[in-house]
């Protein structure tokens, strides 16, 4: 079932038809899934703090109504490892069009694959797998099943990729965990099948793959204009 | 006899379920709409051949009544003195509701309706009407805009004089396409391969019956060995009851899709909406519930042919026998296009095949996976290399790509490797080249329901539609 959390964050992003990433991520984790440790604020002592309790790099993210493709708005900065690094780009993220906070986040490095959903017309909700990242129209290097999927089908998906090796282990190089991932793919076709009257499409893009982890780096629901 | 004024719930259930045998299988028909003017009128056409060549005991009816040929032409359904199990409707589409009133007023139990005019011309309402009239009664119907069923030997409402159309013989697949014209296309490709119908059904709009009516149906057809279906498209969630109905099937099921481009650029919000367009997802789901789906036309005939003679599953692991070392390469070739793989066969099987050879081809051969044993290698060679990769334990599927013409191979070969194929219990393809002088041996096969095909690339299609289906 739909946590009630979930169900009250929906309602509310559904005038706006989309939902703000900080929003999509907490669903994510009331969902049992795993996402980066995060701070959402406009302050940059709070946000400073936050880096220094991290140890190590952050990203840092716009959030705003009017952003829905970060990218393209220069909206998401990665790597940074320094207190004034990090006061300048927040500085510029909250000049940018209706932004109010900042997304602050431990940056977790990894594979980047997409796992998205789609309501498709003649088969309902599918599940879509991939290597992720900004690219992934460039690579179209995914797999679809119908959702809910099983975990034999997480096994398929991956094998069917054209890049299934690297996500299996290549050359010496651990591969993604792939219990993890199936547990992940697995639960989230069922939460999809649970959003299935109010979703037109959502993608986990990137999901951060590790031998540890599999980590929502992103999160964007796209909901259904009624 | 004793009516039951007051039916219990129990009865009018059974009343309600909606039995398809006597709509594809009747033993009398009607005709509405039978023209005393026009000898060229659908109806006319249909009302002819089936009155004239099939069995089903066949009524004309016209408004006008009278004669037609010296039979009585019959003024309406409730007219005919005996009990019809279906009607073929080719009327004018603002009347057909009133002919479906008097059917089922009549207790005909389902019908073809060939008549245009509904929801392709944007006469969504009228369909509507026909729609609800029918499901009320239980009244199933196929169609309208179509040109409706034919089997084999025993009935045809197609629309098409007789004379014109190449029709495939009495067989095992069941054949539901969305396109009229598409599945007479296709009939003729069946005929010319020696593909045999159980019951082709041009569902045309499709208001009623349906492409998963014709699974439950085809599923429990006696005659109906594998199911193919081209379908241009699937309403709200249908595909999704489609797969899952799939799911439930014993039979192997085929697919050919049209309408894969994409119907404009329309602006995408995600990277999922553009990643899986319509097609992308009909493909991938189609694969993942084991639904075969051809490429195009010709792959579709093929794997026709594969299915009708094998429905269990391969992993796609073959073995080649060719007589020639370019027939070999080409199918290797055709293999890795199609995702089947050609294993490396076990010494054991190497030496075994060398040992029982003839001595004047022994040292000549190329002793591998493809087994080329060269044009001088006569039927005995040929038999001994496909019983002893069949018994290879990498080996799941044997192509056999037979050059007639070579001087060593006799008239008799297909007889024998499908000896062979029977005694192994593993699927055996054949490529003879699909000429009338080599019919023997395509029969030598084909009597033995060993698949064959007329080029090397159909015989590895052959093999990859096995690899589509269950277990996939």
């Amino acid at each position: 079932m739909l946590e009630k959390d979930s169900k009250k964050i929906i309602e509310n992003s559904k005038s706006l038809g989309w939902v703000l990433e900080p929003d999509a991520k907490a669903i994510m984790k009331l969902q049992g899934l795993d996402i980066p440790d995060f701070i959402l604020t406009n302050s940059f002592e709070d946000a400073d703090t936050f880096f220094k309790n991290c140890n190590g790099p952050v990203v840092v993210k716009a959030v705003s109504k009017k952003i829905l493709h970060k990218t393209e708005h220069h909206a998401v900065v990665t790597g940074i490892f320094s207190s004034d690094h990090l006061k300048t780009e927040m500085a510029r993220l909250l000049k940018l069009d209706g932004c109010e906070n900042i997304l602050v986040e431990q940056m977790v490095q990894g594979l980047e694959i997409i796992i998205g959903a789609k309501n498709d017309f003649q088969f309902g909700p599918v599940i879509v797998f991939g290597i992720g990242g900004t690219s992934v129209e460039i690579y179209n290097d995914t797999a679809i099943r119908m959702a809910p999927i099983k975990p034999g089908d997480v096994l398929s998906m991956v094998e069917s990729l054209k890049a299934g090796q690297i996500i299996k282990g290549y050359r010496g190089k651990a591969g993604v965990n792939m219990e993890i991932l199936t547990n992940l793919m697995v639960n989230f076709s069922l939460f999809v099948m649970e959003l299935e009257n109010d979703l037109e499409s959502l993608d986990l893009n990137p999901v951060i793959c590790t031998k540890d982890r599999c980590v929502i780096a992103d999160a964007r629901i796209m909901l259904q204009v009624s | 006899m004793v009516i039951n004024p007051y039916p219990t719930q129990a009865s009018r259930m059974i009343r309600k379920q909606v039995d398809l045998k006597y709509l594809f299988k009747p033993s009398t028909m009607a005709v509405v709409g039978v023209s005393t003017s026009q000898d060229n009128h659908p109806a006319n056409v249909i009302y002819n051949k089936n009155h004239l060549r099939y069995p089903v005991k066949t009524f004309p009816v016209n408004p006008k009544g009278g004669f037609l040929n010296r039979e009585i032409l019959y003024p309406g359904v409730g007219h005919i003195p005996e009990d019809i199990d279906m009607a073929v409707i080719a009327v004018r589409a603002e009347v057909v509701p009133k002919v479906v009133e008097q059917c089922i007023k009549k207790g005909v139990r389902g019908a073809v309706i060939i008549s245009g005019g509904f929801a392709e011309t944007g006469n969504l309402k009228l369909q509507q009407r026909l729609v609800d009239m029918a499901k009320e009664a239980s009244f199933p119907f196929v169609g309208p805009n179509c040109l409706g069923i034919y089997v084999p030997d025993y009935m045809d409402t197609f629309f098409l004089p007789g004379e014109r159309i190449i029709r495939p013989e009495k067989g095992n697949i069941g054949f539901v396409s969305q396109s009229g014209g598409v599945l007479v296309d296709q009939m003729v490709k069946f005929a010319s391969q020696g593909i045999g119908i159980s019951l082709a059904v041009s569902i045309g709009n499709k208001a009623y019956i349906r492409e998963t009516d014709m699974l439950d149906f085809f599923d429990q057809d006696l005659e109906t060995k594998a199911i193919v279906f081209y379908i241009e498209g699937f309403e709200k969630k249908e595909g999704r009851k489609f797969v899952k109905r799939v799911e439930q099937c014993s039979k192997p099921v085929v697919v050919l899709k049209a309408g894969k481009s994409k119907k404009g650029i329309e602006a995408v919000s995600s990277h999922t909406a553009s990643l899986a367009g319509d097609y992308r997802v009909f493909s991938e789901i189609m694969k993942q519930y084991c639904v075969a789906e051809a490429d195009n036309e010709y792959e579709l005939t093929c794997f026709c042919e594969a299915l009708s003679c094998y429905s269990k599953g391969i992993k796609g692991n073959v073995g080649i026998v060719s007589l020639s070392g370019g027939h070999g390469v080409i199918a290797a070739d055709a293999c890795e296009l199609y995702g089947i793989s050609i294993p490396k066969i076990e010494r054991q099987t190497m030496d075994t095949i060398k040992g029982k050879l003839s001595p004047e081809i022994r040292d000549i051969v190329s002793l591998a996976n493809p087994l080329d044993l060269t044009g001088s290698s006569v039927d005995s060679d040929i038999v001994t290399a496909a019983r002893h990769l069949s018994r290879d334990k990498n080996i799941d599927c044997i192509i056999a790509l037979l050059i007639p013409y070579s001087p060593g191979v006799s008239t008799d070969i297909g007889a024998k490797l499908s000896q062979v194929a029977r005694n192994e219990r593993k699927p055996m393809i054949a490529y003879v080249p699909n000429e009338d002088k080599y019919r023997i041996i395509i029969e030598g096969f084909e009597l033995n329901n060993i698949p064959v095909a007329s080029s090397v690339e159909g015989a590895v299609m052959m093999a990859k539609a096995l690899t589509r289906c269950r277990p996939c």
